[in-house]
């Protein structure tokens, strides 16, 4: 059978299968079950109207409960098992976990992306959502910034290969981004573009972490009254704020002094460390475009007259951002980061198509994948899934708890 | 310290003009109430003067200074949001110091202001907690104290009182009198559509309707000279009654035959051509008193409201005027389906010709 003929088969028979149990299963129901007449009639019809949420509940928690909540603790239970399923090893799957330079590359590459990928998300897409309110076009700019969402991850994936592709010196580079790397030749515009640039940016990325740093010093020091967790928060604050200020002047010491190869094209993929970034860079574009129409969302709701009452007290434009609309939309950027947090605490797709894991841009899903699949061990590799798993639960109940909050 | 001058000022959104030609001159120290039907411009005009609204045509000033093009916060001026309009993620503290901050104000200086304030709206207790947890009089206190801290030339009030209850309006209202009164200098404008708080706390009303200024004066002004009839039953409760009728003596005091067979004496001097002038008679219920003679009007009651201390009286009507209404102190529930005579002192009468006051020609 043709493909396309056997999708169209498929929604019929999906569609059709759904709309013919709801509807024979209430008929069913209503007039075999508890007939509405009768001398029973009116106790018949209450005992219709408790059963018939369970009718409506119930294909949704069978299919749940067979692909989701049974997975989990056959997972449970292979990940204490010996590659073949059959010996019991106890956590010996997880202590062999331990010991493999890979898993510990794919936790290190998942913790740079969870800090890197749902911050940069959420920032260009309030970055965004703050800037096409105003313009005429706007609507159109976020028709182009949620455009992404729509390209499965694998699409995307190829969408950026093509993007980074390399082709030896002497071709036409078909890569966009080799394509602008040839234009540089190491003259004055180079430095300017590739060192200085890059080195004030991160310079004052650095200034602000130690200014970030300072404050909360100042405000642990001025507010001796404060709670003995608000103390301890604030001197963690700063402390995690002045070690990425440091990192940052690192970089930017980095940045300034780097010895580029000009003239060659890159392969960008296979530049470790870096080629992280290369990665994670298919996943912001895709997740700016959610957190830009819900955040855009959110900044209407920010009752109008608390603006204007912010104008009039003298704040302008930066401070009416910062001061009256992003703490009002605080518990939405939350959502959404943490939302984009259990994506990218997941994600497989890009790294499976653009690299596979090599060049030490292994995750951990695409970790568990291998191990399932390529080297057929069930034991590791549910217990690699279980690691994952574990990690995103707390994240998913704050979530879930921050998303309620927010409905309230 | 602030003098206002609106000259020529109007708004227009596009092509429709929502008000042209405010004439307004405020002095200093002056609580100026707008008043006026809903929709008539009052927010609009105030949201100009604050500056969130572009002044299209005319010109406004502060002190002499032009402001139509000074931004908001540097017009010293601070506004009193219906809504409250407070910053939901700030104590109140935060909630009234945030102006001072931005203006980069020392710390010592903000606490002194902001406890000032707290004190004269007995706030104290509240300053650091969220405007959610303040019950609806609080948060409008805090909105006013929000004002305060920034010690403004002109206080601009919005509704403030509408979204409280009528107990809590009452308390409110007194309190601001009592704000004015402590700030003799400040100049104030007072949108509102309650009567009570335009009678009560103006030093001048300015009445809107239809876009324009329809007039500009003291409450008692306002009361006991209207320039026309849009005033005279804009201000008051119940309306001044409206008769139509004819001038029949003339000299200075003038005799009104009514079209209804009622007949009138009003100390309004007029000119021998005004002989035959068809004219609109205006009286207040308050002012109508009950007669044996020949009166300005007999009807029989067809409904009574008694108020404790007055009785309103709501007359049968006659053709297709409107229905007379009378409010005669004390209870007179047993006057329903009496026939009943009126009449009024002739100072108390009004007359309008096309609309406008004989008074003002
Ligand atoms: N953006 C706008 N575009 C066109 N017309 C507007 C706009 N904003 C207000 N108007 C019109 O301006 C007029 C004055 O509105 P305004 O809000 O000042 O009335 P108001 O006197 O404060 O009424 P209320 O007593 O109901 O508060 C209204 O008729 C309104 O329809
Ligand atoms: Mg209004």
């Amino acid at each position: 059978m043709h493909p396309a003929f056997q999708a169209i088969l498929t929604i019929v028979i999906g569609v059709g299968g759904c709309i013919g149990y709801f509807y024979f299963s209430n008929l069913f129901l209503d007039k075999v079950l508890f007939p509405a007449r009768g001398e029973n009639a009116g106790r018949n019809i209450n005992r219709a109207n408790m059963i018939r949420p369970w009718l409506f509940l119930l294909p949704a928690m069978i299919a749940l409960g067979l692909y989701l909540t049974y997975p989990v603790f056959a997972t449970l239970k292979l990940s204490l098992f010996d590659k073949s399923g059959e010996n019991f090893v106890g956590l010996g799957n997880y202590a062999q976990m331990m010991t493999e330079a890979k898993f510990w590359e794919a936790m290190r590459s998942n913790a740079l992306w969870l800090v890197v990928v749902p911050a940069l998300s959420t920032a260009f897409g309030l970055l965004a959502a703050q800037l096409t309110d105003r313009i005429w076009w706007g609507n159109i700019a976020k028709s182009l910034i949620f455009m992404p969402m729509a390209i499965s991850f694998v699409g995307a994936s190829v969408i950026w290969k093509l993007i980074y592709d390399t082709r030896p010196t002497g071709q036409a580079q078909i890569g966009l981004l080799n394509h602008i790397w040839m234009q540089f030749d190491g003259g004055w515009g180079s430095v300017l573009l590739l060192r200085v640039l890059p080195a004030v940016l991160l310079a004052g990325f650095a200034a602000l972490m130690g200014w970030l740093a300072w404050l909360l010093i100042r405000a642990l020091m001025a507010d001796r009254a404060g709670g003995f967790w608000l103390r301890i928060g604030r001197l963690a604050g700063a402390a995690i704020s002045a070690l990425i200020g440091l990192v940052a002047v690192i970089w930017a010491f980095g940045a300034a002094t780097a010895n580029l190869p000009y003239g060659a094209p890159q392969q960008w993929l296979t530049i470790p460390f870096w080629n992280n970034f290369f990665l994670m860079a298919v996943l912001i574009w895709i997740q700016t475009g959610f957190a830009m129409v819900i955040l855009s969302a959110a900044l209407r709701g920010v009752p109008e007259d608390t603006i204007e009452a912010a104008i009039l007290d003298g704040a302008n434009a930066f401070q009416i951002f910062f001061k009256i609309k992003v703490p009002q939309i605080m518990g939405t950027i939350v959502v959404v980061w943490t939302t984009i947090t259990i994506v990218v605490l997941k994600v497989f797709d890009i790294v499976r198509a653009m690299t596979n894991g090599q060049w030490g841009t292994q995750v951990l899903a695409n970790y568990m994948y291998d191990k399932l699949f390529t080297a057929s061990d069930w034991g590791v590799g549910s217990a690699s899934a279980m690691v994952i798993m574990l990690l995103v639960t707390p994240i998913l109940v704050w979530n879930v708890y921050n998303a309620r909050k927010e409905m309230r | 310290m602030a003098e206002l001058k609106l000259s020529n000022v109007e708004k227009a959104y596009g092509e429709v003009k929502v008000l042209r030609d405010i004439n307004l001159d405020i002095k200093s120290g002056e609580l100026i109430v707008f008043v006026g039907p809903s929709g008539c411009g009052k927010s609009t005009l105030l949201r100009m003067v604050a500056g969130l609204e572009r002044i299209t045509g005319g010109d406004f000033t502060i002190d002499g200074v032009r402001m139509n093009d000074v931004p908001p916060s540097e017009r010293g001026i601070a506004m009193v949001f219906q809504s409250y309009a407070l910053y939901p993620h700030m104590t109140v503290r935060e909630n009234m110091s945030f102006a001072l901050k931005l203006a980069k104000k020392p710390q010592s200086e903000i606490n002194a202001a902001v406890e000032r304030a707290a004190r004269i709206l007995q706030l104290t207790p509240y300053l650091e907690r969220l405007p959610k947890a303040l019950s609806g009089g609080q948060r409008q206190r805090v909105a006013i104290g929000r004002a305060i801290v920034r010690d403004p030339k002109v206080y601009l009030f919005d509704e403030p009182l509408s979204n409280l209850d009528a107990a809590l309006r009452v308390a409110t209202r007194i309190e601001v009198a009592q704000l004015k009164e402590a700030m003799p200098n400040s100049t104030m404008i007072y949108v509102t559509h309650d009567q009570v708080e335009a009678m009560t706390l103006a030093t001048r009303i300015v009445v809107l309707a239809g876009g324009g200024v329809a007039q500009v004066g003291t409450p008692l002004e306002l009361y006991e000279r209207p320039e026309n009839e849009f005033v005279a039953q804009f201000i008051g409760s119940p309306s001044m009654n409206l008769l139509p009728g004819e001038i029949v003596e003339t000299g200075a005091q003038t005799r009104i035959k009514l079209d209804n067979g009622g007949e009138a004496l009003a100390s309004i001097p007029t000119k021998a051509s005004d002989k035959g002038l068809k004219v609109n008679l205006g009286v207040r219920p308050e002012d109508l008193v009950p007669t044996e003679g020949l009166g300005l009007f007999s009807g029989e009651v067809e409904f009574t409201e008694a108020l404790g201390e007055v009785t309103l009286l709501y007359f049968k009507k006659v053709g297709e005027s409107a229905g007379m209404v009378a409010k005669f102190p004390g209870i007179h529930r047993d006057l329903r389906h009496k026939a009943v005579t009126l009449t009024a002192d002739p100072s108390k009468i009004h007359l309008f010709s096309n609309g406008r006051s004989l008074l003002y020609r």
